[in-house]
């Protein structure tokens, strides 16, 4: 860490934030890739704090990788937002959820145009009662699940077990921490620290006993960019960007990385092993990757929660050893066991990245 | 004898204070608790590297005078016409009744810390270039931990000319700063290497397209045609920038030990609160004069004057030559 900084580091601008009666929306990918996530919130949010939060079963896409991958056109990501507040107004709620980065950017910047073109959300509204015959409200608040752990940091540190705490040197781990672009590089005044210095996990972080890592690519992109990925040519610029990112962070050796965005938590992790494999190179000293948490796991994890129950095994880089240095217990024979107690078959392992 | 009001007690304020204690009384108001303290925080003037201090020196000798009264610690907060007269109020809620106005309240640099992405107070390897004069006054130019900077780079238009600021005019005095101040550099730190990355350097007045050639000639100042987009902090405490050197069409990333932000001028607090007050607030907060061409020292308020840098960015020897320029106007006004 660099101790040459001063007391200002991470600027604290805060945003408003509802304080219950939440309805959540679910991202269209985590729950492939970082399937505990999104459940551990829904209990964080309900046992831990004891929060009123719907999650609708009717909800759907909101249009955002086919928005931001040009394919689809902006009356129709109107139309469909629109429709998923329908949801939230028909079941009586006014603070919306969104639990991916780019669904909150995507309501964030409809709920903006709409504000600054009034007969857009006239459209809209024509729109969609054309084509479901439904109404809607857009919300009184829009936060993003982050931003509620971040507001109740302290009220969980309370309830925490565990500490971001290395159990065999006593200090505080190492903790890079990357923010999904769509949070407050479109509207930094919607994001907590805006969006040069960011501050809602390095709150959490700093709340729950470790360190920020500052590296000079820390604002860089993960290597998603939408198109940059979903084009198969250009998958050569996404892991080339990751990489960079990797190669700036490794000599503060970080203990484990943690991210606010699917799309950020997938490629970071993922592409270690595309990176390993390619070049049989890994970023920490031991071989293993650096671990690649979402916030809901770091808070589940810290809460005590089990391990496997929050999806942390299907991750491309594995916690193990980073379980260890917290000193989080886990029994290594539960960690493929499918949903109705059965084990399942071990993965293939990777040539160079170990697990 | 007339009475006049001047507020505001910068080099503007303190030569037409001079000037018209000649044949008035004049009560100049200053808020703070020195005068000059703009120069008082400079080591040389651009182009002949004069000392400040000097400067400072001869212009706070025209203050001894017994017509003018200098009134330190004293915020003016309100001018009002009273008839022929005019009201000054203070802070204290004192009421002052003079014959005429001039306003000198000057500039205030750019806070450097709302562009955020250089970093300028969370990293101390990044300073200002008032920080930087300070260092070249103290003859201490260190980086972050203290050690003798091996490379420094000057960053041009923080603050000025700059869309997300919404500051979109030049301050006009920043490119001969940096270039005077890489100088200074150079010839503490004979074997730094130094850069300074800019978007076009407006070599305006006289001798300081000289200086500029000097610069690299002579002290081996590098230039780049770029902007920094964002400065963070290495692993061994150094600041990496981000530029696009757009001579050569290329991204840049380099590291630097010092990165100096040359920040520009912006209306001070007090021309923005007279400014607002007397009806007469211009273009980003500077006072706005009669005309632009002719009645420049004048306001659309008869009796009300201005001069100096409250008006916009203007260099020392701009602003001297305006106070006097208003001086005559308001002895001619009062005759």
């Amino acid at each position: 860490m660099d101790e040459s900084k001063n007391k200002r580091y991470w600027n604290e601008y805060q945003k408003e934030i509802a304080d219950d009666k939440f309805f959540y929306e679910r991202s269209c990918i985590r729950q492939t890739f970082f399937p505990g996530s999104e459940a551990a919130f829904l209990k964080i949010m309900r046992e831990e704090l004891g929060k009123d939060i719907r999650d609708e079963a009717n909800q759907h896409t909101c249009t955002g990788i086919g928005y931001h991958s040009d394919i689809v056109p902006l009356e129709t990501t109107m139309t469909v937002v629109a429709r998923l507040f329908s949801l939230m107004t028909d079941a009586g709620y006014e603070n919306y959820v969104p639990s991916c980065v780019t669904s909150f950017g995507i309501f964030t910047e409809m709920v903006e145009m709409w504000k600054e073109h009034p007969e857009m959300l006239e459209k809209t509204r024509k729109y969609l009662k054309e084509a479901t015959g439904r109404d809607f409200e857009a919300p009184k608040n829009i936060a993003h699940p982050s931003d509620i752990i971040y507001k109740y940091r302290f009220e969980l540190k309370e309830k925490m077990k565990y500490q971001l705490v290395n159990r065999f040197t006593g200090k505080p781990l190492r903790v890079v921490e990357h923010i999904g672009c769509h949070y407050a590089k479109i509207f930094p005044e919607k994001g907590i620290g805006k969006a040069e210095f960011p501050y809602v996990l390095a709150g959490m972080i700093e709340a729950w006993g470790g360190e920020v890592v500052d590296y000079p690519e820390r604002r860089h992109c993960c290597g998603f960019g939408f198109r940059h990925y979903l084009l198969q040519e250009n998958r050569g610029y996404s892991v080339a960007n990751t990489k960079k990112k990797f190669e700036s962070m490794e000599p503060f050796e970080p203990d484990f990385i943690v991210t606010n965005c699917p799309g950020c938590s997938m490629f970071m992790d993922k592409w270690q092993y595309t990176i390993a494999e390619m070049e049989n190179k890994t970023y920490d000293k031991d071989g293993y990757g650096i671990p690649v948490l979402t916030y809901e796991e770091m808070a589940g994890m810290l809460l005590g929660y089990d391990p496997w129950k929050l999806g942390m095994q299907l991750h491309q880089v594995q916690v193990e050893n980073l379980l260890d240095k917290i000193g989080i217990p886990y029994k290594p024979n539960e960690k493929y066991r499918g949903a109705n107690g059965e084990i399942l078959p071990s993965p293939e392992k990777p040539m160079n990245l170990k697990v | 004898m007339s009475k006049i009001a001047i507020i505001g007690a910068g080099p503007a304020g303190i030569e037409s204070a001079s000037m018209l204690a000649r044949s008035h009384e004049v009560l100049l108001f200053e808020k703070s608790s020195t005068a000059l303290s703009n120069i008082l925080d400079k080591a040389y003037l651009f182009p002949d590297f004069s000392s400040a201090t000097d400067i400072a020196d001869s212009l706070n000798s025209k203050l001894i005078n017994e017509n003018i009264k200098l009134m330190l610690n004293t915020e003016v907060v309100d001018i009002v016409r009273n008839d022929s007269e005019w009201k000054i109020v203070d802070k204290s809620g004192k009421n002052y009744f003079v014959d005429a106005v001039l306003i000198t309240t000057g500039y205030q640099t750019f806070d450097a810390t709302r562009k955020e992405e250089l970093g300028y107070g969370i990293y101390k390897g990044v300073v200002t270039s008032i920080d930087m004069e300070r260092m070249i006054k103290y003859n201490q130019i260190v980086n972050s931990i203290n050690e003798s900077p091996k490379r420094v780079v000057f960053l041009q238009c923080v603050g000025s000319r700059d869309e997300k600021s919404g500051n979109r005019y030049c301050s006009k005095v920043c490119c001969v700063t940096a270039v005077k101040q890489a100088i200074e550099v150079r010839k503490m730190l004979p074997d730094a290497e130094i850069y300074i990355f800019y978007m076009d350097l407006r070599m305006w007045g006289q001798h300081f397209e000289e200086l500029y050639r000097e610069s690299q000639e002579k002290y081996d100042i590098r230039y780049v045609r770029g902007r920094i987009s964002e400065a963070s902090s290495t692993f061994d405490r150094k600041i990496q920038i981000k530029a696009e050197d757009t001579l050569l069409g290329v991204p840049l990333k380099m590291t630097t030990d010092l990165l100096v932000l040359m920040v520009g001028m912006e209306a001070s607090a007090g021309t923005k609160s007279l400014g607002c007050k007397c009806g007469i607030e211009g273009e980003y907060g500077f006072i706005k004069t009669a005309t632009p061409h002719l009645c420049d020292n004048e306001t659309s308020e008869k009796g009300l004057f201005v001069a100096g840098s409250c008006k916009r960015p203007m260099t020392i020897n701009d602003v001297i030559n305006d106070a006097r320029s208003a001086a005559c106007l308001i002895s001619e006004y009062l005759r």
